[in-house]
């Protein structure tokens, strides 16, 4: 203690931020290394077989073996590819993922950094994630990649547009660009009925679908597509580099799912608020319940990637384009009027 | 403060120059996504929170984006544009001469009797910079706001029906017919009697 008070005040706050910081991050690392275990567990079990179970209790230790396998690879670089953009683009598609929960609400009361532009914040740094699919994909100098990243590109781009409208509504809904703001707004007797997943529907589906479609997976991983472009934009990638693309993946995938559920699925609050109230254990807010909702849209992924085929693409092209956009303008307006004429139990 | 201005403008003014000096053209969108950056960040500095990141939000992540899209698609040839250099160098003085005379009449405006921008004074933590943009945006200047989301309708219409063309001899899917496709049309069920056994 006495180490601590010897450290000047402004240091001390550093520190704190800094140790904030990487605790958050570490913790998001974690569990992006065991979401591709569970991936992989419950894949197999939805094929009817096991899954790794070699490698540790119940293959628990899966995920390090991985890494340490992907870490002592050679990194190939192809010859006349651009070596600097080549070596960078998979730190451009991680950063973002992992910057984006700084300002994530992760229980009451504590976010990294409560800034009032948040959503604003989410946005921005989700659409930087397309530069290391792009960038992959013309420094590799490979035909194959630099179809996975026009595609990628093109996909990203159209499916945006659907995720800010509907952002646009929940702004509208909740009347703040702050995270831990449109959380507590959804926050009431009705518990679960409060949440903005009910008057926003056809619009929580959309943002969640698009989600799926921005982060490349099945069934909108075109820019992969094995069966056509091999592994698209990352087929020349291999040891670290590879890893990195990897885990931005799940990073991505673990941000959309946190990102729904703060959005449309209350964040922290429980479902149960009115039923037992806010002292009981079943019906406190707190960081259970965030991690509830986030694990049950991560096992959407998942179920998704083992239940459909891959979308063509002119087809992906379409929903983006002309079903989605359309609908989420159709409902901006109809949450204006509910707006309006303040229908309870959300907007009176 | 000071020292972080300084750092990130001479890092905005060395990505501006790589724009114009790179032989590449993905590499002067590289530069240029990396001017918006420090752009952004000098925004930031100045308090403006909103315009910094719908800076990054809007040029960054979607127009740029579609740049370095199209410069990777089109393959320019950096070197039969160079070509011409002599022959628009003088156009490209005057340019140059009428925009240091704009960027001088700038920074000498209290000279010329405007009212320059006094001393910025820093807003408390709970200022939230994004709401009041709003206020004075749907009420002061309502009609400007109006008037330019109309302009950028009329772009976007316009853009929209430059391309609607149809090319003959293309090779594309009807979505409406391929969806309003029955079973009827396609699967003819024949009915016959079984052969006689050999």
């Amino acid at each position: 203690m006495a180490i601590w008070e010897s450290i000047p005040e402004q240091f001390q706050m550093v520190l704190i931020i800094l140790a904030q910081v990487l605790a958050v991050t570490i913790v998001v690392t974690l569990c992006v290394a065991y979401l591709t275990l569970a991936e992989r567990k419950v894949i197999g079990y939805i094929q009817n077989r096991i899954g790794p179970n070699r490698v540790g209790p119940k293959g628990l230790l899966q995920p390090f073996a991985d890494v340490i396998k992907l870490l002592l690879k050679e990194v190939v670089v192809p010859s006349s590819a651009n070596r600097f953009l080549f070596v960078i683009a998979p730190l451009l598609s991680i950063t973002p993922a992992l910057a984006a929960w700084a300002v994530m609400p992760l229980f009451p009361g504590f976010t990294l950094a409560n800034i009032n532009a948040g959503l604003l914040y989410v946005l921005a740094l989700t659409s930087l994630g397309v530069y290391g699919v792009i960038l992959a994909g013309w420094a590799s100098n490979s035909k194959y990649a630099f179809l996975g990243a026009m595609r990628s590109a093109a996909q990203i781009v159209a499916y945006e547009i659907a995720m800010g409208f509907a952002l646009v509504a929940v702004v509208m809904a909740s009347g703040s660009l702050n995270l831990g703001e449109i959380v507590e707004a959804q926050a009431g007797g009705a518990g679960l009925l409060n949440w903005f997943w009910l008057p926003l529907f056809p619009l929580f589906v959309v943002y969640f679908i698009s989600g799926v479609a921005e982060t490349n997976r099945a069934p909108f991983d075109v820019a992969e597509g094995e069966s056509e472009i091999v592994a698209g934009f990352h087929v020349e990638y291999s040891g670290v580099t590879f890893a990195i693309f990897f885990l931005a993946e799940y990073a991505n995938m673990i941000l959309i799912s946190a990102l729904t559920a703060v959005f449309f699925l209350g964040g922290w609050l429980s479902p149960f608020q009115g039923l037992f109230g806010e002292d009981s254990v079943l019906g406190a807010p707190g960081l259970f319940w965030f991690a509830l909702k986030t694990a049950f849209f991560l096992f959407c992924f998942l179920w998704f990637r083992a239940t459909f085929p891959r979308y063509r693409y002119d087809q992906i092209m379409r929903l983006g384009w002309k079903i989605f956009i359309p609908v989420t303008i159709v409902w901006i307006f109809v949450l204006g009027a509910m707006i309006a004429f303040q229908v309870p139990p959300w907007f009176a | 403060m000071e020292i972080l201005f300084y750092v990130f403008a001479t890092v905005l003014v060395g990505a501006a120059i790589g724009v114009i000096t790179a032989r590449n053209p993905v590499h002067s969108v590289l530069y240029l996504v990396l001017a918006f950056f420090n752009s952004a960040v000098l925004w930031l500095l100045l308090e403006a929170e909103f315009l910094a990141i719908v800076l990054v939000l809007v040029y960054v992540g979607a127009v740029m984006v579609l740049f370095l899209f199209v410069v990777m698609m089109l393959d320019v040839n950096v070197e039969s544009v160079k070509s011409g250099f002599t022959r628009y160098a003088p156009v490209g003085v005057l340019v140059m001469v009428i925009i240091a005379v704009e960027l001088a009449q700038v920074i000498w405006v209290r000279h010329m009797g405007l009212r320059g921008v006094g001393e910025l004074t820093p807003m408390p933590a709970d200022y939230n910079n994004t709401r009041e943009l709003g206020l004075l945006l749907y009420t002061e200047y309502f009609y400007a706001f109006e008037l330019a989301a109309v302009i950028l309708l009329v772009a976007i219409v316009a853009a929209i029906s430059l391309t609607m063309r149809r090319r003959p001899g293309l090779k594309a899917q009807d979505i409406a017919r391929q969806v309003g496709v029955r079973r009827e049309d396609r699967v003819k069920l024949v009915k016959m009697d079984a052969e006689e056994r050999q």
